[in-house]
C-alpha cells in the first residue's frame, strides 16, 4: 500500500504537484494517468525519496521510504530504462543492486530468467535495445520480490509482443497481492491494464476512481441512425417514445436502445436506413476532456483556424469503434 | 538501514565491472613509473654537469616521482568516473534507491574506491622509487635513509589524497566533464603557475597538491617552506575534508 498525503512538490515558482492525497492499495494494478508534464514522474520519483517533497508525505506500508530496511525488499521501481551504467553488464547491474540490500545471488539469474535476459546477461548493457533495456530495469525492479511495484512509462519503446508482455506480468503481480502503480499518458493502454484509475493533470489530481465506473461515467453508447426519410423516422422514434438527438450531419442518435430494437422498428414502417451502427463513445476522448484543461503543451491539429468544413464533435463522442481507445471494449465484453 | 557491509561489497562490485577502473589506474601506475625512470635516467646523466648548489640539495627519492605530476591525472580522472558515472548514466537513481541512506552510499562509495587507490598508489610509489633508484645508480638513495620510507609511503597516501580529493569535487559538481574541466587544468597548469611565480608562490603553496607533495620530499624544494612534510599532507587533507563535507551536504540536500 502507497500512502500520499498532500504531497506538493514546487520547482521556483512552478507547482509540478499540488497537494496530492491518495492511496494505491494492494492487489490491484492501479493506473496513473496524465497528460505529459503532468507531474507523474515527480510523483513516483518522490516515493522513491529521490526528491524531497516541498511539502506533505508518501508512507508505503506505513513506512517512509527512508526508513525502510533494505527497501528493494520492499519496493522494486522501474523508472527509466536508462537508471543503468553502460558499461557494466546486466549480470552486474543487477548484482550490485542485491548485494546493497543483502539479497542472494541466485536472484540474479532468477529475474534475468524471468525478464528473458539470460543470454545475454554478460554482455555491457550499452548495446541494449530500448526493449532489452526495459527488461532489464523490470528484473532490477523484482529482484527483491517486493511488495510495492512502481512502472513509470513501462511499455515507451516496446513492441507489441513486449507490450504484451508487460500487461500479462503487471496484472499477475497484482494478482498475487501485490500492489502495482503504473504510469502511462495513455488511457488506452490503462484500459486494457488497469482495475483503478488515479489521474493527474497540472499536478492536481483530478479522478480517483475506479476503471469499472470511469467506463461507465465517460463512455457513452449510442446507435446511429441515417435515413433518407428522416423526417418520418423521427415520427417513428417519437412514437415510440425514443429521444434522439440530431447530430450536425444529418444522421440521428439514440441513447440506451439496443439495435436491434431499432432495425425491427424501422423494417416494421418500411423505413430506408442507410446507416445502422452502434458506436461507443472512447475512453481516451473522455480522458482527454478531463485533462483538457490541464494540458502543459497544446499542440494545433493543423486544420485552417475558423474554417473548413471539419464536424464539431460532440462531447464525449468518440470517431468510432476505429478510433482511439476503441480496442478497450475487447476487455469490457 | 542499509547495513554497511552490504553496501561495500555492492560498491566493491560496481567498481570492479567497469572498464575505467583497469583503465585509469593502469595508466596512473605506467605513466608515474615509466616517466619516473626516464627521468631519472636523465638525471643521473646530468648529474656531473649541475650547478654545486644543486648537486647538494639533489633529491633522489622525489626525483623517482617525477612521473607523478603527470600520472595523478590518470588518478584524478578515476576518482571523478568513480563518483560522476552514477551522475551521467543515471545509475544514481537505482543506487539511491536501493541505498537512501545518502551518508551510508557517499561513505561506502568512497571508503571503496579509496582503499582501492591507496593500493594501488603505495604499490605505485614503491615501484616508481625502486625503479627510479636502479636508473640514479651511484646517485641513489635507500629506504632506510632518513626521511626516505616515509617520503615513499607518501608518495601513495599523496596519489590517494588527489583522487578522493577528485571524488569529492565530483560529489559537488556531477558532471564529469565539468569536473574534469576544473580539476584537470588546475593541477596540471594553475597550481604549477601559483607555485612558481614570485607574487603568488607564498599563496600557491597552501594549494592542495603543492602543499600536499612535501609529504614525498625528502630534501624541501624551497627552505623557506613553514610547514613539514605531514603539516603539508595535512593542509591538503584539509582541503579534502572540506570539499567532502561540501559534497555530503550537497547531496543531503539535492533531489537525484
Amino acid at each position: 500500500m502507497i500512502e500520499l498525503d498532500g504531497l506538493t512538490k514546487h520547482y521556483g515558482d512552478k507547482v509540478a504537484v499540488d497537494h496530492l492525497t491518495f492511496t494505491v492499495r494492494p492487489g490491484l494494478v492501479t493506473g496513473f494517468l496524465g497528460p505529459n508534464g503532468a507531474g507523474k514522474s515527480t510523483t513516483m520519483r518522490m516515493m522513491l525519496d529521490l526528491d524531497n517533497p516541498t511539502a506533505g508525505s508518501v508512507r508505503i506500508d506505513g513506512e517512509h521510504y527512508r526508513r525502510l530496511t533494505d527497501p528493494l525488499r520492499s519496493v522494486g521501481a522501474l523508472l527509466d530504462a536508462k537508471a543503468v551504467h553502460g558499461g557494466r553488464s546486466a549480470y552486474h547491474h543487477l548484482l550490485c543492486l542485491a548485494q546493497s540490500n543483502g539479497l542472494p545471488r541466485r536472484r540474479v539469474g532468477e529475474v534475468l530468467d524471468t525478464v528473458g535476459l539470460t543470454p545475454v546477461a554478460r554482455k555491457r548493457s550499452k548495446g541494449f535495445s530500448l526493449g532489452m533495456g526495459q527488461r532489464l530495469g523490470i528484473a532490477a525492479a523484482l529482484l527483491g520480490d517486493p511488495r510495492v511495484l512502481l512502472f513509470d512509462e513501462p511499455v515507451n519503446g516496446l513492441d507489441p509482443e513486449g507490450i504484451h508482455w508487460i500487461r500479462n506480468l503487471m496484472k499477475n503481480l497484482a494478482a498475487q497481492g501485490r500492489t502495482v502503480f503504473v504510469s502511462s499518458h495513455l488511457m488506452s493502454e490503462m484500459a486494457l491494464t488497469a482495475d483503478h484509475l488515479v489521474v493527474i493533470g497540472r499536478g492536481r489530481l483530478l479522478a480517483d476512481t475506479s476503471m469499472a465506473e470511469f467506463i461507465r461515467g465517460n463512455s457513452r453508447s449510442y446507435v446511429r441512425l441515417r435515413s433518407p426519410e428522416a423526417e418520418r423516422l423521427r415520427d417513428v422514434l417519437h412514437a415510440e417514445r425514443i429521444a434522439a438527438t440530431e447530430a450536425a450531419d444529418g444522421t440521428l442518435e439514440v441513447d440506451g436502445v439496443p439495435s436491434e430494437r431499432l432495425g425491427e422498428l424501422a423494417a416494421r414502417h418500411g423505413l430506408v436506413l442507410h446507416e445502422l451502427s452502434p458506436q461507443q463513445a472512447s475512453l481516451e476522448e473522455a480522458f482527454m476532456q478531463l485533462t483538457a484543461e490541464s494540458v502543459e503543451y497544446h499542440a494545433h491539429d493543423g486544420e485552417p483556424v475558423g474554417g473548413g468544413p471539419a464536424e464539431p464533435v460532440p462531447p464525449g463522442v468518440a470517431a468510432g469503434p476505429g478510433g482511439w481507445g476503441g480496442d478497450w471494449r475487447k476487455k469490457g465484453s | 538501514m542499509a547495513a554497511v557491509g552490504q553496501v561495500l561489497r555492492s560498491e566493491w562490485t560496481k567498481i570492479r565491472s567497469v572498464r575505467s577502473t583497469v583503465w585509469t589506474l593502469g595508466i596512473a601506475v605506467v605513466v608515474t613509473v615509466g616517466l619516473g625512470m626516464l627521468i631519472c635516467a636523465l638525471a643521473a646523466n646530468d648529474f656531473r654537469t649541475m650547478p654545486a648548489r644543486d648537486r647538494l640539495t639533489f633529491d633522489a627519492t622525489n626525483v623517482s616521482f617525477a612521473g607523478m605530476g603527470l600520472g595523478q591525472l590518470a588518478m584524478i580522472v578515476f576518482g571523478v568516473l568513480v563518483v560522476s558515472n552514477e551522475y551521467s548514466t543515471g545509475m544514481i537513481r537505482s543506487s539511491l534507491a536501493a541505498v537512501p541512506q545518502r551518508g551510508t552510499f557517499l561513505f561506502c562509495k568512497l571508503a571503496v574506491a579509496t582503499a582501492l587507490v591507496f593500493l594501488v598508489g603505495l604499490a605505485t610509489s614503491f615501484v616508481a622509487f625502486f625503479a627510479g633508484q636502479a636508473m640514479l645508480g651511484d646517485h641513489r638513495a635507500y629506504l632506510g635513509d632518513p626521511g626516505v620510507l616515509r617520503a615513499v609511503f607518501g608518495g601513495g597516501l599523496y596519489m590517494t589524497m588527489i583522487a578522493l580529493f577528485s571524488m569529492a569535487v565530483a560529489t559537488m559538481l556531477r558532471s564529469p566533464m565539468l569536473s574534469l574541466g576544473i580539476l584537470m587544468p588546475f593541477f596540471f597548469l594553475v597550481s604549477n603557475i601559483l607555485g612558481n611565480v614570485s607574487a603568488t608562490r607564498k599563496i600557491g603553496r597552501y594549494l592542495p597538491d603543492q602543499a600536499g607533495q612535501r609529504v614525498m620530499q625528502v630534501i624541501p624544494r624551497a627552505a623557506d617552506v613553514p610547514y613539514g612534510p605531514w603539516g603539508g599532507f595535512g593542509i591538503m587533507a584539509a582541503w579534502t575534508a572540506a570539499a567532502l563535507v561540501c559534497g555530503y551536504v550537497l547531496l543531503k540536500r539535492r533531489d537525484a
